[in-house]
C-alpha cells in the first residue's frame, strides 16, 4: 500500500526539507516530554507526527454500501414487480373486445374475451370510501378518550385490546361478516329502506344484506384499530407546554384538544388514515365473502351487490383461463395505480404545512 | 384593570408529597413581585397555583386560601377558565404553537374566548405585539410560523399572547432562563412597560434581575430535600437586598447558600 503510509513513516514529516524553525519532526514541538525519555523515542498518542491518513477499507465503507444495496433493492423490487404485471397483462389487454377502463361486465373467459375495470373500480374505492367514513371519527374518539381522558388505568389495557382487534386475520372478519352480522345489518337495512328510500342511497327492491353497507361495516372494524392505535400515539406526544399553554389562556379541556393537540397531531392523523385506506382497499377475502359479487355502478348501498378489485381476483382466479389471469393481473395494476394516487395525495397534504410542523421542534 | 393577590395559608401537594407549606402574601395591583429561592423551594409550584394551573397535574391539590380582589380562587363554584383567563401564565420556555403562524399565535386565546370579527382580532393582534415590543420585528410577516422565530422573539410572542386576552394579573415562570443576555434585557424593559396595566409576579434563578425589575421580593426556601419550601422573608426589594432581616435570605443573596 505504496499510497498508504504507516504512522511510524511519518513520523519524520516535517523532519527534513523545511526551514529551521522546523526542523524538528513536527510531533515533538507538542509534547511536554523530551524525546530522550520516551520509550523507542515514539511519538506520543495524542499528537505525534503527521495526521494520520484515514484506511480505505472500514466499517464506514461497508456499512454505508450495506445500505445503499438495501436502498436499491426496494427499486428493483418494485421495478420486478411493474414488469411482471405488465407483461402479463399486455396480451390480455390486447385480446380484449371492449374498453377495458370503462367497461363494467367482466368475461375474460370467453371468447372473444369482454371485460372492463369499471365496475370493480367504483366498489373498491366506494366500499373503502364509506368504511372510513365510519372508522376515522369513531377511532378519533377513541383515539383523544385514550390520550387524555381516562385514566392511566384504563387506557393501558383498552389501548392493547384495540390493538389486539388488528391481529385478528381478515378471514375471520369475512366470516364472521357473512354469517353473524349480516343478519342485523339486513335487518336495518330494510329499515332504512322503508322509512329512507327517497335517498337514492337506500333506495332499491331487494334483496338486502350482502351490499356494500355489509362489507363497508366489516371493512370499518378492520382499519379501527390501525387507525386508532397511530392517532392515539401522535395525540399523546403533543407537547405538554403546548398543552398547558392552551389551558392557561383559559380553554378548557376540549378547547385545549382543538388547539393544541389535533393541529399538532393532523399529519399523523392523516397518514393513519391513509394507511387505513390502503389496507381497505387492498382487502381481499373480508370483502369478497361479504359482498354480492355484482358487476354494476350503483350508489345503492343497501341492496345485495358490490364487488371490489381484490375480492374479484379471489373469487375468480381459480377458474380463469390464460386470458382470465392476464385480466386479473391488469385489475391488480390498476388497484396499484389507485393506492399510489391516495398515497401520493396523503403526501401531498402532508407536505403542504410542512415549514409549521418542521419549525416545531 | 389591575387586581389584588391575597394568598393566606396556601400549601400544595403532588399526591402525598407536600411541595410549599402555609404560604402567605399580599400582592398590591401593578407592581412587580419576585419570587427567588434554591431549586426545589416551591416558588414555580405556588406560581402556578396562583392561577389554577398546579391542579393539572394528576394527584395535584391545594389547601389554603387564595383570592383576587376578595373572590376565592379555590371556590367550588368559580369557572376554572375564567380564573386563568383572569390570570395569564408565560411559560420558563417559550411554548408558541407550533402549527400555528405569529398571527394566529396572538390571537388564540381570543379565539377561545369566542372573538370572531376580523377587525376585533386584527386590532387585538397588533396591540398586543406592540405591547410586547415585537411589532416592529414580525409586522411583515405574520402569517409566518411562530415557531421560526428566535427563543427572545418566542417568548415576547407568548407574552403577546397572554396579554392579548386582557388578563388582570400575569404570572411569569423564569421567563428568561432561556434567553441571552439581550433578550433577556428586553423582557425586562417590557416588564416595566406592562407593570402600569398589570400586577405581575415572576419566579426567577437571577438575583440581578429580581433586584433590577421588582418592587417586592419574596424569598423561599427548604431546610433539606423533601421538606415542603417555606416563603422565608417577603418585604420591599430594596430592604431584602440590602438588609434582609433574616439570616437565610442575608446568606443566599450573598451566595453563602444553605
Amino acid at each position: 500500500m505504496g499510497d498508504n503510509p504507516s504512522r511510524s513513516a511519518s513520523t519524520e514529516a516535517g523532519g527534513s526539507g523545511v526551514t529551521a524553525r522546523h526542523a524538528r519532526p513536527a510531533g515533538d514541538g507538542v509534547s511536554p516530554i523530551p524525546p530522550d525519555d520516551r520509550p523507542d523515542n515514539r511519538p506520543p498518542l495524542g499528537g505525534g507526527g503527521a495526521l494520520p491518513t484515514k484506511s480505505r477499507f472500514s466499517m464506514e465503507t461497508g456499512f454505508r454500501g450495506l445500505s445503499t444495496a438495501a436502498g436499491v433493492m426496494v427499486l428493483v423490487i418494485i421495478a420486478a414487480i411493474a414488469v411482471f404485471l405488465i407483461s402479463k397483462a399486455a396480451p390480455a389487454l390486447t385480446a380484449n373486445d371492449a374498453n377495458f377502463l370503462t367497461t363494467k361486465e367482466w368475461f375474460p373467459n370467453d371468447t372473444p374475451p369482454v371485460f372492463g375495470i369499471a365496475a370493480l373500480a367504483f366498489g373498491t374505492v366506494l366500499s373503502s370510501v364509506i368504511a372510513l367514513l365510519i372508522a376515522v371519527p369513531i377511532a378519533m374518539g377513541i383515539a383523544l378518550f385514550l390520550s387524555h381522558y381516562a385514566p392511566k388505568r384504563l387506557a393501558t389495557p383498552l389501548g392493547f385490546i384495540i390493538d389486539l382487534l388488528a391481529a385478528v386475520p381478515s378471514v375471520v372478519f369475512g366470516l364472521w361478516g357473512r354469517d353473524v352480522f349480516s343478519e342485523p345489518v339486513k335487518d336495518f337495512s330494510v329499515w332504512l329502506n322503508k322509512y329512507f328510500s327517497w335517498i337514492p342511497l337506500f333506495g332499491g327492491e331487494g334483496p338486502f344484506g350482502r351490499s356494500i353497507l355489509l362489507g363497508s361495516l366489516v371493512l370499518a372494524i378492520m382499519v379501527l384499530p390501525i387507525v386508532t392505535s397511530l392517532s392515539r400515539e401522535v395525540f399523546q406526544q403533543t407537547p405538554g407546554m403546548n398543552e398547558e399553554a392552551a389551558l392557561a389562556l383559559g380553554a378548557t379541556k376540549w378547547e385545549m384538544i382543538r388547539t393544541a393537540v389535533l393541529p399538532y397531531g393532523k399529519p399523523g392523523v392523516i397518514a393513519s388514515v391513509m394507511l387505513g385506506l390502503g389496507r381497505a382497499l387492498g382487502e381481499t377475502i373480508a370483502l369478497a365473502l361479504t359482498l354480492g359479487t355484482t358487476f354494476v355502478i350503483s350508489f345503492n348501498l343497501i341492496q345485495s351487490g358490490g364487488n371490489s378489485i381484490a375480492a374479484n381476483i379471489a373469487n375468480t382466479f381459480g377458474e380463469a383461463n390464460e386470458t382470465g389471469r392476464g385480466a386479473l393481473i391488469a385489475s391488480g395494476l390498476v388497484l396499484f395505480a389507485i393506492t399510489l394516487v391516495v398515497n401520493m395525495a396523503a403526501r401531498a397534504i402532508i407536505y403542504r404545512r410542512r415549514e409549521f410542523r418542521d419549525s416545531a421542534a | 384593570m389591575a387586581k389584588r393577590i391575597e394568598a393566606s395559608g396556601v400549601s400544595s401537594y403532588y399526591g402525598d408529597f407536600k411541595a410549599i407549606d402555609g404560604v402567605s402574601m399580599t400582592v398590591e395591583p401593578k407592581t412587580i413581585t419576585a419570587l427567588i429561592g434554591p431549586s426545589g423551594c416551591g416558588k414555580s409550584t405556588f406560581l402556578r397555583s396562583i392561577n389554577r394551573m398546579h391542579e393539572v397535574l394528576p394527584g395535584a391539590r391545594i389547601e389554603g386560601k387564595l383570592t383576587i380582589d376578595d373572590q376565592n380562587i379555590y371556590d367550588p363554584d368559580v369557572d376554572v377558565t375564567a380564573v386563568r383567563r383572569l390570570i395569564g401564565m408565560v411559560f420558563q420556555r417559550p411554548n408558541p404553537f407550533p402549527t400555528m403562524s405569529i398571527y394566529e399565535n396572538v390571537v388564540a386565546g381570543l379565539k377561545l374566548n369566542g372573538v370572531k370579527k376580523k377587525s376585533l382580532l386584527d386590532d387585538a393582534a397588533e396591540k398586543s405585539l406592540k405591547s410586547a415590543n415585537l411589532w416592529d420585528e414580525v409586522k411583515d410577516r405574520l402569517n409566518r410560523p411562530g415557531a421560526g422565530l428566535s427563543g427572545g422573539q418566542q417568548q415576547r410572542l407568548c407574552i403577546a399572547r397572554t396579554i392579548a386576552v386582557e388578563p388582570q394579573v400575569v404570572l411569569m415562570d423564569e421567563p428568561c432562563s432561556a434567553l441571552d443576555p439581550i433578550s433577556t434585557l428586553a423582557i425586562e424593559d417590557l416588564m416595566f412597560k406592562l407593570k402600569d396595566r398589570f400586577t405581575i409576579i415572576i419566579v426567577t434563578h437571577n438575583m440581578q434581575q429580581a433586584a433590577r425589575v421588582s418592587d417586592k421580593t419574596g424569598f423561599f426556601s427548604i431546610d433539606k430535600t423533601g421538606d415542603p419550601g417555606r416563603l422565608i422573608e417577603y418585604d420591599d426589594t430594596q430592604k431584602i437586598f440590602s438588609n434582609p432581616t433574616q439570616k437565610k435570605t442575608e446568606d443566599y443573596i450573598t451566595g453563602r447558600f444553605g
